[in-house]
């Protein structure tokens, strides 16, 4: 079967690495990823720990399809309790890491406690070490790795790595890999720095067998034509996720000037077409596509930024391509602080994964900050001279640079929107669910979205739920929380495999179900699946509710709960976030403060951990 | 004059995206199993993955490999035009690797011998596996 079995566990305080087998009765009930990478994580720390505290856990989990002919196998989970929200943090990464440490004989890697000094972690199928990092310490994400590469004479070994930003703490630092693909949200970066690990490297040639090759090759045939032949897969190759940023624009959903306007003329200087015409110098900006692992849908891009340009002029070492936009950069660069310049929001981009950053929860925290400079909260005495009017490109990258480096006013942009508007005293201005910003989607033009934001486990995600078809076809917040809750699960449950979510263009549980089925052996329906998704869901829950979260925290910032929505076709309206919300909480077998009754937790086997909660 | 017109795989690295479907294609075929590092066909990625490259054995007329192999391991299948290894033949010398021009003979560290691209036996699964056409097979023009 496609488990390793194998979950390779490294105490950072005592240096120890050990190899312990996989618990396959957790395996069978969470099978990897995201769920089981939450199971050992409630296994092995107390939720109510500080997340940058020696007490958290960072667990890097593939799944069970992880490094397999499957479509898409390339991702892993990094799951631990995030700085940003302090509630569960699974963030999920595709490129070529996670595969490689799959490869290399793990299952799961948990890294637990804190290194005296600054160390990387050095993966090569048995033999695991742990290395002094001083030389790397306060370098980036992309020195790093190819310094690491070069050390150890191996262009195969593949890297996840923080940056500057994880060292310092910066609360939504993430983990990059492969130079442009990250575990992007919640802040597990941070967690990263605080145990002094600096990066993680792996080779591996032991490879992954699955339970019985001719019938998965055969199925394997049948999920990839699905995808080839899918209409939705073909955009999403061909355009990228910034397809999304015109349709959100003419729907009236694209948040604009921290979500006080939900469309954005200038977006069609952003936009895939822009991406693809060249500008007065001749200069395009998307060079070509570019896959993860195992992917054939390859929905990321490769661009370059046109040298004439104010942010590279004068710095020939960003004269290179690399990763470029998708509609959550091109979101949070561009609508939410309100530009339209298309090299300086993929310069933005290049610095994201240079110094490890969440783009997201970065654009909507400057997006705060620009409020709070136009009402005069704060001036350029506090941006370092920089002033921090909407639309301002030069701001935005300068911006972006400092809080990379921690610098200046960028210290304070790195709390994150929700720390930084509580300090200067306007703790609405924080477009946040749980202090995680939300993703490029208002909340009033899609109100199932909103339910998402406000339920989902790790604060504000467009990626936790899919109610996307409902919400376009049915402004108001009637009927959203069955298929808000019903998704979720299925996502749980996705996300668990070792598979990406954009599959979903083209395939069901059903095809999960084969997938699953000839991979890992055993009885696997889709009935069972979406179970899985749904015990996922509740443990999650259970995680935050130890944590100290409550009913309280699944809430939405007053801007998108009481002010109408200026115009689109939700115009007038507001979350109703009122009436959805009891409806979901009973439809999730949850007591009407939110938390899951007895019965729910027994039929998906969380009984003990119930009484857990309640003794604590 | 007798024309061959064998066929061969076409790579086209303007098409290849880095996913390495063929990578694993290559190795479930040879070794049972997904394991890139053993796959006979490879994927270089160039400048954060501007440029990814697949590349592997052309079956090339001089074939160094045969000519220097001392235990003759490796010969010539006609009908395909590829250059076969031997395996109860191999002692696992090496000179090959050093003698391959292209370096797309290698060495298994697992088993003690050289491998290289032999083409499936005429239906090549790196081929059949790739989502955009950059590798096919065919007869190049």
């Amino acid at each position: 079967m496609s488990w390793n079995k194998r979950v390779l566990r490294v105490n950072l305080t005592e240096r120890t690495c050990k190899v312990e087998p996989l618990n396959m009765e957790w395996a069978n009930d969470y099978l990897g990823g995201r769920g089981l990478g939450t199971k050992y994580l409630m296994e092995c720390m107390d939720p109510a720990a500080d997340a940058l505290s020696p007490e958290n856990a960072l667990i890097f989990a593939t799944g069970p399809l992880t490094g397999t002919m499957c479509s898409t196998s390339g991702r892993y989970a990094v799951v631990t309790k995030g700085p940003l929200t302090n509630a569960i943090a699974a963030s999920n990464s595709g490129g070529k890491f996670g595969a490689e440490l799959k490869f290399a004989g793990y299952d799961l890697l948990i890294v637990e406690g804190k290194a005296s000094s600054p160390v990387y972690l050095m993966i090569q199928d048995d033999e695991v070490s742990i290395n002094d990092a001083d030389e790397y310490w306060g370098t980036t994400v992309w020195h790093t790795e190819e310094t690491i590469k070069e050390k150890h004479s191996d262009p195969q070994i593949k890297v996840a790595s923080i940056g500057v930003a994880g060292e310092q703490g910066v609360r939504y630092a993430c983990i990059v890999n492969d130079l442009h693909r990250a575990a992007g949200r919640s802040g597990v970066g941070a967690v990263m720095g605080s145990k002094n690990l600096k990066a993680v490297a792996a080779r591996g040639t032991r490879g992954v067998a699955v339970e019985n090759p001719k019938a998965f090759m055969e199925v394997v045939k049948h999920t990839h034509q699905l995808l080839e032949d899918s209409a939705g897969r073909k955009d999403l190759t061909k355009y990228g996720t910034n397809a999304m940023i015109d349709t959100m624009h003419s729907f009236g959903g694209l948040p604009t000037r921290n979500f006080q306007d939900v469309t954005f003329p200038g977006s069609e200087n952003i936009n895939p077409e822009a991406m693809t015409t060249p500008n007065e110098n001749g200069h395009t900006n998307l060079i070509t596509n570019k896959a993860c692992f195992g992917c054939t849908i390859g929905c990321g891009r490769i661009a370059h930024i046109d040298k004439n340009h104010f942010s590279i002029k004068d710095r020939q070492q960003y004269w290179h391509a690399s990763g470029g936009l998708e509609y959550e950069t091109a979101f949070a660069f561009g609508p939410v602080i309100g530009v339209d310049d298309i090299d300086a929001l993929t310069f933005a981009g290049y610095l994201m994964n240079e110094h490890g950053m969440d783009p997201i929860s970065f654009g909507v925290t400057l997006a705060a900050a620009m409020e709070l400079f136009e009402l005069g909260v704060i001036t350029t005495a506090e941006t370092d001279g920089v002033p921090l009017n909407f639309g301002n490109a030069e701001a935005l990258t300068i911006m972006a640079e400092k809080t990379g480096k921690h610098e200046g006013f960028g210290k304070m942009l790195g709390m994150g929107s929700k720390r930084l508007c509580e300090h200067y005293g306007r703790p609405e201005l924080s477009m946040s669910v749980k202090g995680q910003e939300f993703a490029g989607y208002d909340s009033r033009a899609l109100q199932g979205m909103g339910l998402g934001y406000a339920t989902s486990n790790r604060g504000a995600c467009h990626l936790r739920h899919d109610v996307f078809s409902e919400d376009m076809a049915d402004q108001s917040g009637n009927g959203k929380a069955w298929p808000c809750k019903t998704s979720q699960d299925k996502t749980a449950m996705i996300d668990s495999t070792g598979l990406c979510l954009f599959t979903t263009a083209a395939w069901d549980t059903n095809e999960f179900q084969q997938q699953v089925s000839v991979a890992c052996g055993g009885h696997w329906t889709s009935e069972r699946l979406i179970e899985t998704g749904e015990r996922i869901w509740n443990l999650e829950r259970l995680f935050n509710l130890r944590s100290g979260l409550s009913k309280a925290d699944d809430t939405l910032p007053p801007r998108l709960l009481e002010v109408p929505a200026p115009a689109g076709v939700a115009k007038g309206r507001v979350a109703e976030l009122s009436t959805m919300l009891p409806e979901y909480y009973a439809l999730r077998g949850w007591s009407q403060e939110g938390v899951p009754q007895q019965s729910t937790l027994d039929r998906l086997g969380l009984g003990e951990k119930q009484r857990d909660v309640e003794s604590a | 004059m007798l024309i061959v017109t064998l066929k061969t795989l076409i790579l086209d690295a303007d098409r290849c995206t880095s996913c390495l479907q063929c990578e694993m294609a290559c190795s479930l075929e040879h070794e049972g199993l997904f394991a890139p590092a053993f796959s006979r066909i490879k994927v270089f990625e160039f400048e954060h993955g501007k440029r990814s490259v697949p590349y592997t054995c052309t079956q090339c007329e001089e074939a160094w490999c045969m000519q220097v192999c001392p235990t003759k391991a490796i010969t010539i299948n006609h009908a395909l035009g590829t250059k076969v290894v031997d395996e109860s033949l191999c002692v696992g010398c090496k000179v090959c690797t050093m003698a391959c021009p292209y370096g797309t003979i290698n060495y298994n560290t697992v088993s003690g011998k050289v491998t290289k691209c032999d083409l499936c036996d005429g239906e090549p699964k790196c081929a059949e596996a790739c989502p955009t056409d950059a590798i096919t097979y065919g007869v190049a023009s």
